[in-house]
């Protein structure tokens, strides 16, 4: 064979102690004999297929491995985008590690006590992973499973966004099953723990143009100043009560058609996505869901800050 | 290169590219034209990755041609095709992350794109490595024109834009064109597909297949309910 030949020019004092090699010269000599084989032999074909099952796997093996590293930081990096964009904080063109690593910290609550786990590093800590790690999640009860995804990790990842050591938003995780997907996503709260700043949703596969219409800027702006919880229900100073009381139940949700803004209630309402019920459903029951005591509303009694008194 | 570029490697080149077109003529293809021709860029990867898989497993295949026993051809095409496949969805995730995004599963459904198929085992199984290479840049290049093509129409009408510049403004950002929503949706690049098949067809005649049967008018009192 002259590549064989080729080969042998450059590498020759490898290639002399292959040629002398007595596994070599006989794996050489079966290979010369399979290949003189008629190609319908049972011989020549388990030959060629185990051979090429062998190098497939090196090639695909290879390629996995070696772009595992730039794989990760690429997922990571999106992470920590999507991150800073519903933290308000994305600027186009401008260092993404260096803007989250200054003004994002991640924590971990733990969401039956709503108290924060300091045992658990938050930066390696992967909450999607340990929805699937029985040890690390709880099955939720049929009917209170209301964003129908089955089972949630104990422990959230939730980010703070922290302007000289104060708050300046709650940055919690947040999916539910739309129409054909799951929805990843994220809910940047002001520190009352009441009021939306911004919504993202990361990872979907809806209807493009339709559902999917869940990542247009336009949609996603509608939900600034939004309320989660009805306002009646929250315990602030003025009406006497402690701010560790209940939040209440979740009243935001999405509503057919658009919102009058004139109306009262409206605080409590975003515009439906057109031609996208199931999806705007999902959308509503996700809220509905992380934002009770299921999910985040025990935390967010505990860390919010109530206007004009201590926390 | 004339050497390289002989008539037959030319052939094998430039026919898929009209007149043998994968999708006009052979209509191989037809799911992927169909899902990612909503924006130009992924269109662009899609054709890019797609022709590559074609040409390299084409090479691939033509190259151990002699000695791929005929009971397990079909399984020996589909583990090269599946591997390059592999290969280039990793690619994509690591150096072009957000495009890899886009394109999700379909990346991973080139393996049962019937064109790779179709050349592996229509041309590549009888013809030599270079050749074969070259019959697939060919096909994948013709399918790159037709994916192109759709994304052009269904990015502009359907959002204004052309490879995410905007071309037309939108009415919702104060300009003058309201978007078609249809174009949006996978079902405008088969209306998009079946009018390029119709023109193409009306300009090379030969293409048009012949009528197998003839419908023939309803005899007087034969038709109808009764």
């Amino acid at each position: 064979m002259p590549n064989e030949k080729k080969q042998c020019q450059h590498l020759a004092p490898m290639c002399a102690a292959l040629e002398k090699n007595e596994h070599y010269q006989k794996a050489k000599a079966y290979a010369e004999k399979v290949l003189a084989l008629g190609n319908d032999s049972l011989e020549k074909t388990i030959a060629i297929a185990v051979t090429l099952c062998l190098v497939c796997a090196v090639l695909v093996s290879f390629a996995a491995v070696a772009l595992k590293p730039l794989q990760i930081t690429n997922k990571e990096l999106d992470m920590k985008k999507n991150i800073l964009d519903v933290a308000g904080l994305l600027e186009a063109g401008g260092n993404i590690e260096a803007a989250f690593n200054d003004r994002i910290e991640a924590k971990i609550v733990d969401l039956a006590t709503g108290e924060y786990v300091e045992s658990i590093d938050a930066n390696g800590y992967d909450q999607r992973k340990a929805a699937k790690d029985p040890a690390q999640s709880v099955v939720i009860p049929k009917d209170k499973d209301i964003a129908h995804i089955r089972i949630k990790a104990k422990y959230a990842k939730v980010y703070l966004v922290k302007d000289a050591g104060a708050i300046k938003s709650i940055i919690l995780p947040i999916n539910g099953y739309g129409l054909w997907s799951t929805l990843y996503g994220f809910l940047s709260l002001d520190p009352d723990g009441q009021t939306v700043q911004s919504i993202n949703f990361y990872d979907q596969a809806e209807t493009p143009g339709l559902g999917g219409e869940v990542v247009n800027p336009n949609w996603r702006a509608l939900w600034k100043g939004k309320k989660v919880y009805a306002e009646s229900d929250v315990p602030s100073m003025e009406k006497g009560l402690i701010a560790e009381a209940d939040m209440g139940e979740p009243a935001l949700s999405l509503i057919k058609g658009v919102v009058d803004n004139s109306k009262p209630g409206s605080q409590y309402q975003v515009d439906g996505l057109a031609g996208a019920s199931l999806t705007s459903n999902g959308v509503s029951n996700l809220i509905r869901y992380w934002m009770s005591k299921e999910g985040f509303s025990t935390y967010l009694s505990k860390v919010r800050i109530v206007k004009g008194g201590v926390s | 290169m004339s050497a390289v570029l002989n008539s037959e490697t030319k052939k094998v080149l430039v026919d898929p590219l009209v007149s043998n077109n994968p999708i006009t003529l052979q209509v191989l293809g037809i799911c992927s034209a169909l899902a990612v021709t909503s924006q130009m860029s992924t269109s662009l990867i899609m054709a890019l990755a797609l022709t590559l898989v074609t040409a390299f497993s084409s090479a691939a295949i033509s190259a151990i041609r002699n000695h791929i026993p005929s009971s397990i051809r079909i399984i020996v095409q589909m583990t090269i095709i599946a591997s390059l496949v592999i290969v280039v969805d990793q690619i994509l995730k690591a150096f072009a992350f957000e495009i890899s995004k886009q394109l999700s599963v379909f990346v991973g459904l080139i393996i049962t794109n019937c064109i790779v198929m179709g050349r592996a085992e229509g041309y590549a199984m009888k013809n030599p490595p270079l050749e074969s290479f070259m019959d697939g840049i060919g096909n994948g290049l013709g399918y790159s024109l037709i994916l192109v093509t759709v994304a052009f129409f269904r990015e502009i009408f359907g959002s204004g834009k052309l490879l995410g510049m905007e071309i037309f403004p939108l009415v919702k950002d104060g300009g003058w064109y309201d978007p078609n929503g249809l174009m949006l949706l996978p079902p405008s690049a088969f209306f998009i597909i079946g009018l390029i098949i119709w023109g193409v067809r009306e300009w090379k005649p030969e293409q048009s297949e012949k009528v197998e049967y003839k419908i023939l008018p309803i005899a007087h009192g034969e038709g109808g309910h009764h």
